[in-house]
């Protein structure tokens, strides 16, 4: 960290203090004081079950795009605790802003795996998902989606919801004006909502410590007045217990939070990047001894609560689920062209009925 | 001559500026190991170090205004924004401060600066990683927006941009980054930043396009040929400022004109253009002026970017169109 300057005569006139979260090392050990849900054993299969099909899904979606079906796709390789562990703490009625690094959280809230497929697809019904119906679509200008995160949670303050607004990004997101400025405000109203920041040391090729001379970036809760804490972001149980907390305090009305998941990128940036060019196998190869499928697996394992037939059992499910998803989206036709007029306004106004009409022109040709 | 693709020749300007120039920087996301996510700044951070080519934090409004300050100071920044999606937080710093800054001060502080982002569609990209906004840029008194198509004249474009006393905003079309390789000469000679390319003569039609849309322009104009219209196809290749005279001398002598960008219709730089030719070439029009444009709606996701950018039989369609009035 920078030194800062300080002048030692001076009266101290704030201090600040944070805390790291973590409980199931790498170890596949409980540490710590952990929370009353980490007994509960089939909480944690579940969790377990929900990264391994984050983790089949997107190497399918990485075989897709590299035989030319899918556009380009980022995968979430070693981070799937971050999303798992927060969108489990959720309630259904909490709305989710995520980033494109939070498959695993749009899965757990029932967002299709061939709906995932369609958007990265190219095709727009990706967005139109099913499932939770006030979640944002992903948003891939990095940051936007935290101020959409303020404004959503004032809207449950105005009403008198007792509802949650969730806002995922990454460790580069924290960079831009955006979510500052989202903080602040979320500050200065109290409002109902918790940035979860996915620190998997990475943006792109740019690392970590050349995003911000902070020491962390929990602690950039605390200019905007409210909490923060840093949490093992490859610990499920702890991303759940941290996010479990940050929700039941802003749904009584005790304001915003942040939570920056430690973690790490295992995987390129998307299947548009070659990692290689900017970071050695040693350290990636490093970071695997920290993933957090194996640790949770291990320690259901030395619970006896899961076994070599449960493991098998688990990745024939995911493989049949995620062959049947890549099945469906491949089957989907693409909209006909005209299609892209039909959700511009409420109603398309009448300038532009002669370009629709063109385009029904072309789908007939 | 060495050939090069479109992406390797601002590579070769950026170095060639660099080695000319203490004062030119390079900064960006990714810009510095990577080389840039398309590899524009392949090299360079190795060849002069990290200081004069800088791995920004993740902030495009960061690099618009950190290129305001170092160009007051002197120094001529070039910074990169990684796709036009996400280049709207830099107009704030070019509309209010990079484009008036000589203004404001009646020329006491200037701003010789340029942005660089790869823009437009038709490589399966995500989201966001499509948009065709120059018409936006155009629309901003005190800048220059310049567009290259082709190998050579991104390099000579380049140069001269980094040249400019003022702030440049030089948008690359992704689509043909790698489409083709052609002689480029690294000479370090720039070209005017305000003058149009006939890139072929003809007699009958004029089909005025830039960037990547060129292509199909072409591609278009070697369909009429093989009908017997001939067509004479203009590389803007800087929109603003833009060569009216150019415009003006071709429609002069065709009679006929079609506009063609895969930018949306309305407020598109082909209105421009067409404003243009109805105020000074009213009166060697044989027909009206067609624009072929992207449609008025938002930039599809990829299954259907086809059916949004002009292909070559609507530009084909619309200067037979303009060629059979009468
Ligand atoms: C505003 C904006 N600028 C640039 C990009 C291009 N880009 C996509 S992801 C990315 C890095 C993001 O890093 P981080 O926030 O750490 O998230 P991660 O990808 O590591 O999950 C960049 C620069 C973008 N999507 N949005
Ligand atoms: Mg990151």
């Amino acid at each position: 960290m920078n030194k800062p300057f300080m002048d030692e005569e001076l009266p101290v006139i704030a201090r600040f203090e944070l805390r790291r979260r973590a409980y199931l090392g790498p170890d596949g050990v409980l540490h710590g004081r952990p929370p009353a849900f980490a007994s509960n054993v089939d909480l944690l299969i579940s969790l377990l079950r929900a990264m391994a099909l984050t983790r089949a899904f997107d190497l399918k979606a990485v075989a897709l795009q590299r035989t030319g079906r899918l556009g380009t796709y980022p995968v979430s390789l070693g981070e799937e605790a971050v999303s798992v562990g927060a969108a489990s703490a959720m309630r259904e009625e909490d709305v989710l802003l995520p980033s494109y690094r939070n498959t695993g959280a749009q899965l757990w809230r029932g967002v299709k795996m061939e709906e995932i497929l369609l958007f990265w697809g190219g095709d727009e019904r990706g967005n139109a998902f099913s499932g939770p119906k006030q979640d944002f679509p992903l948003s891939i200008p990095v940051a936007s989606q935290t101020s959409h995160a303020a404004g959503v949670a004032y809207a449950f303050k105005l009403r008198k919801e007792p509802r949650v607004a969730v806002c995922m990004s990454g460790d580069g997101a924290t960079s831009k004006g955006d979510m500052w400025e989202a903080m602040n405000f979320a500050g200065v109203a109290k409002l109902p909502v918790v940035f979860i920041v996915g620190n998997n040391q990475w943006a792109i090729s740019v690392p970590r410590k050349l995003q911000t001379a902070s020491e962390t970036l929990a602690q950039k809760a605390i200019a905007a007045g409210f909490g923060g804490e840093q949490v093992d972001g490859n610990d499920v149980i702890a991303v759940r217990a941290a996010t479990e907390r940050a929700l039941a305090a802003a749904r009584a009305g005790e304001g915003p939070f942040l939570i920056e998941a430690l973690t790490y990128r295992l995987g390129d940036h998307t299947t548009a990047d070659d990692a290689a060019r900017y970071r050695s196998p040693e350290e990636v190869q490093a970071r695997w001894k920290e993933e957090p499928i194996a640790r949770l697996r291990a320690y259901l394992v030395g619970k006896k609560a899961w076994g070599k037939e449960d493991e098998e059992r688990l990745a024939s499910e995911c493989q049949a689920r995620v062959e049947a998803a890549a099945a469906s989206y491949l089957a989907t036709p693409p909209r006909a062209p005209s299609s892209m007029f039909d959700h511009l306004y409420a109603e398309l106004p009448h300038a532009y009925l002669g370009q629709r009409r063109e385009l029904e022109g072309a789908s007939d040709a | 001559m060495p050939e090069a693709t479109l992406v390797e020749a601002v590579n070769l300007a950026l170095a060639r500026a660099m080695a000319d120039d203490p004062d030119v920087v390079l900064l960006g996301e990714d810009v510095g190991v990577n080389g840039g996510v398309f590899r524009a700044t392949v090299g360079l951070q190795s060849r002069f170090g990290s200081d004069r080519v800088i791995d920004t934090p993740l902030s495009e409004a960061l690099i618009g205004g950190l290129c305001v300050g170092m160009a007051a100071q002197g120094l001529k920044p070039v910074g990169e924004i990684q796709f036009m999606g996400f280049f709207y937080p830099c107009i704030d710093q070019l509309a209010n401060h990079a484009s008036r800054l000589r203004n404001r001060t009646l020329g006491r502080l200037t701003c010789p600066m340029v942005l660089r982002a790869p823009f437009g569609a038709g490589i399966r990209a995500p989201e966001h990683h499509s948009e065709s906004a120059e018409a936006m840029l155009a629309h901003i008194p005190g800048l220059r927006v310049v567009i290259p198509s082709s190998p050579d004249r991104a390099y000579g474009l380049l140069l001269a941009a980094i040249r400019d006393p003022d702030p440049v905003v030089f948008l690359e079309p992704t689509r043909i980054y790698r489409a083709v390789k052609a002689e480029v000469e690294d000479n370090g000679e720039a070209l005017p930043l305000d003058v149009a390319f006939v890139l072929r003569e003809g007699r009958d039609v004029t089909l005025i396009s830039w960037g990547a849309m060129l292509r199909e322009t072409l591609a278009a104009a070697e369909e009429l040929a093989a009908e017997g219209m001939s067509a004479e196809v203009i590389d803007l290749a800087t929109l603003k400022p833009y060569d009216e005279e150019a415009v003006l001398a071709s429609v002069a002598k065709t009679g006929r004109c079609v506009i063609v960008h895969e930018a949306a219709r309305t407020g598109g730089f082909g209105a421009e253009i067409a404003a243009c030719i109805a105020e000074r070439g009213l009166a060697s029009l044989l027909a009206p002026v067609l624009r072929v444009t992207g449609y008025d709606a938002v930039m599809p996701l990829p299954r259907l970017e086809q059916s949004y950018m002009p292909s070559v039989e609507r530009i084909a369609a619309a200067a037979r169109k303009v060629c059979a009035y009468n």
